[in-house]
């Protein structure tokens, strides 16, 4: 897997001009970056070229329900350390759009690439990855999600006969289940919030015993593996028992957890975790994730949540209350079309925080917040919910396609 | 009802929580709280055994090999049969609705015993999976305005001749057995492919379990601007043609 083994073939590289110049028409009319479908476009020239074009990289796949965009940033920051990286930094996280990513990069040392979950026993395959990054599984998207388990099920066999360092959250229950497959795994007690996915032993079915932040199968044996890493509060410990400061300007727990698992990745490419965390300063918004944006004289932070487990870790870093809260959902295509999930997220956590709710699906939120027992104003737009906002800087919680059209309107 | 407090029991949130439905148990919550009721919510997990003095129990859906899990150990526990016999309310949620049941197929492809308390059985649709909103019409002795459902499963349950259905559907696959059926229910026990959860967009089933349960003709109103507004979004967005 060292650089520059093999030179790509002329059909290759046929395909990669082929899918850059798709992308550049893509671009001119309009349609985005361009990512998919100059991926799309060299794939089919050339099926076989995520595999030929990975053969010139040390690779890194990184998957999970949540935080796997900014994981995939913090990481490719750190190795640039070591060397240049390419990265599919906007999330086009399937096959077209990694191999576009890829397709940009011919003199990266590093491949540094986010993967849907669904993808990426495939793409594993493919690829031949150096490090596997595995950071959560749980329920997103029901209405046409494969099951949270059976998603754990598929990395398990893909990862089985993988090569790969597997660097994998030990107190993600489903992770554990899917990573112990695989012969080379460094376990990262990176923590976990929502649990709700893992009361059931993925390995036989038993009921899991939670004790403080151990868990274990009481039937099977299945148990928290010993972690190597580990976050603690706002340090990574090591193997070694030292512990580095994390220096972040993204907030959250969730995302100081993501940083010790990119330490983790880092050092498996003999970077050094203080290299490594100080590098992941430079990464500030991530596609527009807590952004700070100016809007109508107001502040508006700018916080994605899509699933239940993504607003629980929200809901941990904004600001306490008097700090007004914007919600907005969207019921689209790229959001699922089925909003039952807003009842396992518990509202509760927002009391004493003036709400204020926008969105598709407003009124689903209104009678979730009304069963809570919660103050809430539903609005028509995100400007008249700023205009009857308290002061204050405004915390703008949204999920997938409702983020898109806040960002829009705000400027962002 | 004991004590002056209502019991409601929500059955394996380890096991049956995947989609939602312990909405159903926080709506019926509100609502009896809201006419002035103490409410006891007793959550039973899977390794704890099922009690048998609770008023009303709601159990939700979930994936299939939960689903399996869950039957096995509410037959080997025999609580909610007894709570049945003593005259509780039931009230199930797909998963939980098949469970319920005769019979249905689990996650192995096998015919799987259920609890028997609805006289359904339940077997694996050939077709694709029904995903989508539901309007139906509910059973008229019932009392209750239209149903409006969000279904997202595979299953096609048949009713036997103690089970009526709990709606007909305008919009939507329902029961899934191309009869327009959707649920079923008996005096005291019943099922649903509804999610949403149900009774977000129906709180008037929530009223009606607790009437059952306080064994009374009526409840004091409560505030419904939210819940009728949703309900006239959800009406409309499934009836407005594509
Ligand atoms: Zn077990």
């Amino acid at each position: 897997m060292t650089a520059n083994s093999e030179p790509l073939s002329a059909r290759a590289k046929l395909a990669v001009t082929a899918g850059k110049a798709a992308a550049a028409v893509s671009r001119a009319a309009g349609r985005g970056s361009g990512s998919v479908i100059g991926g799309k476009v060299a794939l089919r020239l050339e099926p076989d070229l995520l595999a030929r074009l990975a053969t010139h990289l040390d690779v890194v796949l990184v998957s999970a329900t949540n935080g796997k965009t900014t994981t995939t940033r913090l990481i490719a920051e750190a190795l640039r350390a070591a060397g240049p990286v390419v990265s599919n930094a906007l999330g086009a996280n399937m096959p077209a759009g990694i191999t576009s990513a890829l397709a940009g990069g011919s003199d990266a040392r590093y491949g540094v690439i986010e993967v849907d979950e669904k993808y990426l026993a495939g793409v594993a395959r493919d690829v031949e990855p150096k490090a596997i990054a595995l950071l959560n599984l749980s329920r997103d998207q029901l209405d046409r999600a494969a099951e949270t388990r059976m998603l754990a099920e598929r990395w398990r066999e893909g990862l089985a006969g993988s090569k790969a360092v597997v660097v994998a959250n030990a107190d993600d229950p489903l992770v554990v289940w899917a990573a112990s497959s695989s012969p080379h795994v460094i376990w990262v007690a990176a923590g976990q919030e929502w649990k709700d996915d893992a009361w059931s032993c993925p390995s036989c079915g038993g009921v899991m015993q939670r004790p403080g932040d151990d868990w274990f199968c009481g039937e099977c044996g299945f148990r928290r593996p010993a972690a190597s890493w580990a976050l603690s509060g706002e340090h990574v410990l090591d193997p070694h028992g030292s512990a580095w400061p994390i220096h972040l300007q993204l907030p959250g727990r969730a995302n100081r957890a993501n940083a010790a698992t990119s330490a983790a990745v880092a050092a498996v490419f003999g970077v050094p975790p203080q290299v490594a965390l100080e590098r992941m300063w430079q990464v500030q918004a991530v596609a527009g994730r807590y952004d700070t944006v100016q809007f109508q004289g107001r502040d508006l932070r700018l916080l994605l949540a899509k699933n239940p487990a993504g607003w629980l870790e929200t809901f941990s870093l904004i600001d306490p209350p008097p700090t007004p809260v914007l919600l907005s959902v969207n019921a689209r295509g790229a959001d699922g079309t089925d909003t039952s999930w807003l009842w396992d997220v518990d509202y509760t956590r927002l009391a004493g925080h003036p709400l204020f709710v926008i969105g598709d699906r407003k009124l689903d939120l209104a009678v979730r917040l009304e069963v809570a027992n919660l103050d809430f104003r539903v609005c028509d737009s995100v400007d008249e919910a700023v205009r009857m906002a308290p002061p204050g800087r405004i915390e703008a919680i949204a999920n997938y396609t409702a983020f898109q059209d806040l960002r829009r309107r705000v400027g962002n | 009802m004991s004590d002056n407090s209502l019991r409601l029991v929500w059955i394996y949130p380890d096991l049956l929580s995947t989609y939602g439905d312990q909405g159903n148990a926080l709506v019926v919550e509100r609502r009896a709280r809201q006419r002035g009721l103490g409410v006891t919510r007793v959550d039973v997990r899977s390794d704890q055994p099922v009690p048998t003095s609770g008023d009303i129990y709601l159990i939700g859906g979930g994936e299939d090999r939960p689903q399996r899990l869950a039957a096995e150990r509410l037959r080997r526990d025999g609580g909610l049969q007894r709570a049945v016999g003593n005259g509780a309310i039931v009230f199930s949620v797909c998963a939980g609705y098949q469970i319920l049941g005769h019979e249905f197929v689990n996650d192995l492809g096998q015919r799987e015993p259920g609890l028997g308390l609805l006289d359904v059985v339940s077997v694996r649709g050939e077709g694709e999976r029904c995903v989508g909103d539901v309007l139906a019409d509910i059973d008229p002795r019932l009392g209750l305005p239209p149903l409006t459902g969000f279904e997202n499963h595979q299953g096609v349950t048949h009713l036997g001749p103690t089970a009526r259905p709990f709606a007909r559907t305008r919009l939507g696959k329902g029961n899934g057995t191309g009869d327009g059926t959707e649920g079923a229910f008996n005096d005291t026990v019943f099922g649903t492919y509804m999610h949403g959860p149900v009774m977000a967009r129906n709180p008037q089933i929530a009223d009606l379990l607790l009437k059952l349960a306080l064994d009374v003709n009526a409840l004091p109103p409560v505030d419904d601007r939210w819940y009728e507004a949703l309900r006239d979004e959800r009406i409309a967005a499934a009836t407005r043609p594509e």
